[in-house]
């Protein structure tokens, strides 16, 4: 099965042409923020005030990397559990966000939020933060710097590896895959 | 009774060793089982994500780096012989300087906040660590670090059951953990199950169960038997590698227990993801 190579911001056209279960290949600008962040970000939205960055097309990946050793752009990298963002992710899919990449099950709120806004949900290989700490060619804090590991990122990656888990069309691969491989007693 | 002497220095340095090394390197047991689950895994995106969980540990060693961004919580069990002294004043800040100089010099990540509910600050240099002490016979101090990482943990839950509920009881009590956790643990997992002690007894098996050697089983019979039958259920739901579906959900089960109440019968899960970080230091 082959790769579909990507590039953000992404567009309306590109993100419909996805399917859960696609493998895709990301390069581009992407946007990290974690627990913390989100919920400093929808205190901006409801108080109508502008975010810290363009918003719309968009990707957002659950991450909280380690710190840099001397000479690396970033320490290891991979994606955190996206189901604590699910409380936020609605509010920022509607504001023009077009993707999410993190990993783990979303809830049903955010897989009809995917389908009503035309976004999509990427899942990443968890753990796997040392392969996926090479696919990241720069990185700076653009907010929130305070939060440490937590801040708000911009991080060019290049070929980064992931899994369309929720399509536009209501796909799922985790419903999917399980229902595939699960067996009797 | 020969006593002999630990001092602060050699604590902290002995603690600082274990934590260097634990989040940058899978050890030889779980990389077999890595190995062994890529074999055996039907589903062609499962044997892929396996594949780059073997290829990233390589890249660890390699690059120097953590396997995960989640270096997590620095948890110890800590096995005090009794006929050990430690001259410093404080054995439990001892552990933490260990802890504090190997997440600064590792370049590992600072994940503790200093109050659960309120502030949740950063506590920047990820302490306080968590310590399980136990003292035992002897003049040895047995240190078995872990980096256990915050995604795997939230997954884990404890029920007290009753007697009448039995063995049937708690398997689907193990197995609704992790049908319920899904991909989130980060499969394939290992499974750490505490049956009987106390609420919080069963809590604490079902971590140190974690730590135990995979490809080895509870010395009783009984236990082993539901640990294989537990293994078999658990691949059985078919959520499979980071829960895009397969059949290896689960490297292994251990299961720990303990005598309990006459009218209890606790029931502790704790999941432990791919990421399987454990060291011993016998001083």
């Amino acid at each position: 099965m082959s790769e579909i190579k990507i590039t953000t911001p992404l567009s309306t056209e590109v993100v419909t042409s996805l399917k859960a279960g696609d493998r895709v290949l990301i390069t581009g600008y992407i946007y990290t923020a974690r627990d913390a962040a989100h919920k400093r970000l929808v205190e901006l939205i409801k108080a109508n005030k502008p975010l810290p960055f363009d918003i719309k097309g968009a990707l957002i990946y659950y991450v909280g990397p380690t710190p840099a050793p001397a000479g690396k752009v970033i320490g290891s990298a991979g994606p955190t559990t996206s189901g604590r963002m699910d409380a936020y992710a609605p509010l920022l899919l509607d504001m023009g966000l077009k993707a999410m990449l993190g990993k783990g099950w979303r809830s049903q709120a955010v897989k009809d939020s995917i389908q009503k806004n035309k976004a999509v949900y990427f899942a990443g290989i968890g753990g796997a933060g040392a392969l996926l700490s090479k696919k990241i060619k720069s990185a700076e804090i653009i907010a929130y710097e305070d939060l440490g590991p937590e801040a708000i990122r911009r991080l060019y990656v290049e070929d980064f590896p992931a899994i369309v888990a929720n399509d536009c069309y209501g796909g799922d691969v985790f419903i999917e895959g399980r229902q595939k491989y699960e067996q009797e007693k | 009774m020969n006593f002999r002497m630990l001092s602060e220095k050699q604590i902290t340095q002995a603690v600082k060793e274990l934590f260097l090394q634990c989040p940058r390197i899978l050890p030889q047991d779980a990389l077999d089982a890595l190995k062994k689950a890529e074999e055996t895994e039907e589903s062609p995106v499962g044997k892929s994500v396996l594949k780059q969980i073997i290829e990233n540990s390589h890249i660890a060693l390699a690059e120097n780096l953590a396997l995960c961004q989640d270096t997590g919580t620095a948890t110890l069990f800590v096995q005090w012989g009794q006929g050990v002294l430690f001259s410093g004043s404080s054995l439990t800040d001892a552990i933490n300087e260990g802890v504090r100089q190997a997440y600064k010099e590792g370049y590992y990540r600072n994940s503790i906040v200093n109050d659960p509910l309120f502030d949740r600050k950063n506590t920047g240099d990820n302490t306080p660590c968590i310590i399980h002490f136990e003292m035992i016979p002897g003049d040895k101090v047995i240190i078995t670090a872990s980096a256990k990482g915050g995604g795997s943990e939230n997954m884990g839950a404890v029920r007290m059951l009753k007697p009448a509920e039995g063995i049937e009881g708690v398997k689907k009590f193990v197995v609704d953990t992790v049908s319920n956790a899904g991909g989130n643990p980060c499969p394939p997992i290992v499974v750490g199950v505490g049956i009987g002690g106390s609420m919080d007894k069963a809590a604490l098996l079902s971590k140190k169960a974690l730590n135990r050697t995979i490809g080895q089983y509870n010395p009783d019979e009984r236990y082993k038997e539901l640990e294989i039958e537990l293994l078999r259920l658990i691949n059985n739901t078919g959520i499979g590698p980071m829960g895009f579906g397969g059949r290896v959900t689960a490297l292994a089960v251990h299961v720990e227990f303990y005598p309990c109440h006459i009218a209890s019968l606790p029931v502790a899960v704790s999941l432990l993801c791919h990421s399987i970080r454990h060291k011993e230091v016998i001083l």
